[in-house]
C-alpha cells in the first residue's frame, strides 16, 4: 500500500470534475480584499475521485479503536460506546438546534438537560448539576472557583488544598491555577491516603482535598468516612474527582462518602465518546448549600415550562460559551436510560468482577502493587521484568502484536514500573483470556529472549516510534519538498 | 571544592560563594529519557525546598526543589535544545543553574556524598 501523504500522490491535470466552471468573474477581487492576503495558487493535490476515497479508506483501516480491539487503558475509562447512543444523538431535532432558537422551540432539549441532572442526582446524592464544562479538568476548575468563592463569601479565606501523591494530574494543575498552595499527602505502604498524615496538615487554612475513590491504584479509599471527618471539622470541603466513578455507580454515591463537589467525566463513565480532544462534558455537581454558586445558566422549569436560569445568587459566572456540549447529554441520557438503576449497577460490578479475574490469573507471573482487592483497575509493577531487561514500555509495545492496546504505564507516578489495566464492564471471558494469555506469554519471552522487545512491535504498518525524538525536536508541520 | 546532595535527588557543588546545581544520575535514571527543561530566569530567587524548574522526560513530568536560597547568576542554556544532556551527564554538563548563596548556614543540612547513597539504598530497599 501507499502510504505517501495525499499532497505527494498529486498527479498535476488529474481532477475531480464534479464542479462546472464558474460563471462569475473574479477580477474585482482585489477591490475588496488587500493584495497580501490573496494567493496567486492554492496548494491543493489534484487527484481523481476514486484516489481520494482508497487514500481514506486505507488511512482508515490503520486506525485501532475499541470497536477494533481491546483496549485497557487505566485511570480513564475508555469504554465501549453503544451505538444506540449515537442513533439518538443524530436524531435532527436534536442536532439540527441551534443556540439561538427560542427557548419554547427547544422545550424537548431543555427537558433532556434538565431530567439528566435530576438523573445524576439520584444517582450520586448531589443536589443540582451544571453541564457547561466541557471536561472533567474544567469541571474541576469550576468547581474550586465555588469552594474558593463559598470560603470567600464567609469571609473564611483559605490557602491550602490537600492533594494524595496518587492523584490523577488534573487535581493538582487546577487547584493550582486557582491559586491554592498545594500540599500532597502520602500514600500509606497498602496504597490508600495516610489518615494519620492527613489529620496533621488539615487546618483552619484548608479549603478543600481532592479525591479520587477508588484511588489510582484501583483501591476504594476504606476510610473515607474518617477523612471526610477530618475536612467538615474544619470547614474545608471533599471534592470528588469522578474519572473513576464506574465502579461505584448504583453501589455507594459520593454524597454518603461526605463528597461536597464532584464531576463526573460523561465522556468515560457514561460512555459518550472519549479522547482526541473531545467533544466531553465535565458534568459538575454539589451539595445543597453550594446550588447557588454553580455556573449560569442552569436548566429551570416552572409550570411545566423549561427555560434558562441566569439568576443563581453566588454563581461564579460562566465557564464556557452557550450551553455546553449538548450532543454529549443526549448520548449519555440515552445509556442511562437504557441501563436504568439495576443496569448501572451490573455496569459497576462488572467492571470489578473483570479487573479482579485479570489480577488474580496474573499475580503470579506480575507483581500485583497491592494485595487488597482491586476495584474496576488492577495495578502491577514490571520491577521484576526491567530486573531482567525489560522495560514496561518494551512490555506495552510487544502487546501491540497481540492485537492490544498498550495499557497505562508509568502511573501512578508511585509505582515504579507500573502497568495499569482497566478492563472495562464491557469485555467478554474470552477477551480477558486472551489478554491474560498474552500477558502471561510475554513474560516468558522476557525470560528466553529479552532482546527481541527492542524492537517490538513487529506487525504494525509502523514499527517502533521514536517517542524521545519526536518529543526533543516535534516535526510538527508538513512542508511541500521540490516543485 | 565540594558536592552535596538533597533527598529530593539535587546535587550542588560548591565554590566558595557560588552553587552549582543539577539533579543526581540516580534521578535521571528513574525519569528516563528527558525531553524538556524549564529553568528560571537568571536574577530570580530561589528558596529552599520550593520548586525552581520543571524536568519533562517521556515518564513524567517532574519538579525541581531549591537546595539552598539564593539569585540565580546564571543557567544552562544549552538544555534548552538539548535536554538530553541531562541524562547523559547530570553532575557535569547537564547542570542546570549557578546560585549565589545567600546562608551559608543552609549548608548543614544538606547530604554528602555517603549519606546520599545510603539514603537512595533505603529508598530501593
Amino acid at each position: 500500500m501507499n502510504r505517501e501523504i495525499i499532497f505527494n500522490k498529486s498527479v498535476p491535470g488529474r481532477k475531480s470534475s464534479f464542479l462546472n466552471e464558474c460563471g462569475v468573474s473574479f477580477e474585482d477581487i482585489k477591490q475588496f480584499i488587500p493584495a497580501r492576503f490573496l494567493r496567486e495558487r492554492l496548494e491543493f493535490p489534484s487527484l481523481g475521485e476514486l484516489d481520494v476515497v482508497r487514500h481514506y479508506i486505507n488511512l482508515s483501516k490503520l486506525n485501532f479503536s475499541v470497536d477494533a480491539n481491546f483496549y485497557p487503558l487505566g485511570s480513564c475509562t475508555m469504554k465501549y460506546n453503544p451505538k444506540l447512543n449515537e442513533d439518538l444523538a443524530g436524531i435532527k431535532e436534536f442536532g439540527s438546534i441551534h443556540p439561538y432558537q427560542d427557548q419554547d422551540l427547544v422545550q424537548g432539549a431543555l427537558k433532556l438537560v434538565y431530567d439528566l441532572g435530576k438523573v445524576l442526582c439520584a444517582v450520586t446524592g448531589m443536589s443540582r448539576f451544571s453541564f457547561q464544562a466541557a471536561a472533567g479538568a474544567q469541571a474541576e476548575l469550576a468547581g474550586l472557583l465555588i469552594i474558593r468563592a463559598y470560603h470567600n463569601l464567609n469571609k473564611n479565606s483559605r490557602s491550602k488544598v490537600i492533594i494524595p501523591d496518587s492523584a490523577h494530574g488534573t487535581n493538582p494543575a487546577t487547584a493550582s491555577m486557582c491559586g491554592y498552595d498545594v500540599v500532597v499527602v502520602k500514600s500509606t505502604p497498602e496504597g490508600l491516603v495516610d489518615v494519620d498524615e492527613l489529620s496533621k496538615v488539615v487546618d483552619d487554612d484548608t479549603a478543600a482535598i481532592m479525591l479520587t475513590n477508588p484511588n489510582t491504584l484501583g483501591l476504594f479509599e476504606e476510610r473515607i468516612l474518617d477523612i471526610s471527618d477530618i475536612l467538615h471539622k474544619k470547614k474545608a470541603f471533599l471534592y470528588y474527582d469522578g474519572a473513576n466513578f464506574n465502579p461505584l455507580m448504583g453501589v455507594v454515591d459520593p454524597f454518603s462518602m461526605g463528597f461536597d463537589v464532584i464531576h463526573l467525566n460523561l465522556h468515560k463513565t457514561f460512555s459518550t465518546p472519549h479522547g482526541s480532544g473531545g467533544p466531553g462534558v465535565g458534568a459538575l455537581g454539589v451539595i445543597d448549600k453550594l446550588k447557588e454558586f454553580l455556573p449560569v445558566p442552569v436548566v429551570d422549569k416552572k409550570n411545566d415550562v423549561y427555560f434558562f436560569n441566569y439568576e443563581l445568587r453566588n454563581t461564579i459566572g460562566r465557564v464556557k460559551a452557550f450551553y455546553g456540549n449538548f450532543l454529549v447529554l443526549v448520548k449519555a441520557y440515552a445509556y442511562i436510560l437504557r441501563l436504568g438503576r439495576q443496569g448501572l449497577k451490573r455496569v459497576a460490578e462488572n467492571s470489578v468482577l473483570n479487573a479482579r479475574y485479570i489480577k488474580e490469573k496474573l499475580k503470579n507471573h506480575y507483581k500485583a502493587v497491592s494485595l487488597k482487592a482491586c476495584m474496576h483497575e488492577v495495578v502491577f509493577s514490571c520491577e521484576h521484568q526491567r530486573d531482567n531487561g525489560v522495560s514496561v514500555l518494551e512490555i506495552a509495545k510487544r502487546l501491540i502484536d497481540f492485537g492490544i492496546h498498550p495499557p497505562t504505564i508509568y502511573f501512578p507516578l508511585i509505582v515504579k514500573e507500573a502497568l495499569m489495566v482497566e478492563p472495562t464492564e464491557t469485555e467478554s471471558k474470552e477477551t480477558l483470556d486472551h489478554f491474560i494469555s498474552a500477558m502471561k506469554e510475554i513474560n516468558s519471552e522476557i525470560q528466553f529472549s529479552p532482546q527481541k522487545f527492542k524492537y517490538a512491535p513487529f506487525t504494525t504498518p509502523v514499527r517502533r516510534v521514536d517517542e524521545t525524538a519526536a518529543a526533543r525536536s516535534p516535526d510538527l508541520r508538513w512542508k511541500k519538498t521540490g516543485g | 571544592m565540594e558536592v552535596k546532595f538533597t533527598k529530593s535527588h539535587e546535587w550542588i557543588r560548591i565554590e566558595e560563594n557560588t552553587a552549582t546545581i543539577g539533579i543526581t544520575d540516580y534521578a535521571q535514571k528513574e525519569l528516563g529519557d528527558i525531553v524538556f527543561v524549564e529553568l528560571p530566569e537568571a536574577g530570580d530567587n530561589l528558596i529552599q525546598g520550593q520548586q525552581f524548574a520543571t524536568i519533562e522526560s517521556t515518564k513524567a513530568a517532574a519538579e525541581v526543589y531549591a537546595p539552598l536560597s539564593g539569585e540565580v547568576l546564571e543557567l544552562n542554556a544549552a538544555l534548552s535544545d538539548n535536554p538530553q544532556l541531562v541524562n547523559e551527564s547530570p553532575q557535569s554538563q547537564g547542570w542546570m543553574v549557578k546560585v549565589r548563596i545567600r546562608d551559608v548556614s543552609q549548608l548543614q543540612s544538606l547530604l554528602d556524598e555517603d549519606a546520599y547513597k545510603d539514603f537512595i539504598g533505603k529508598e530501593n530497599k
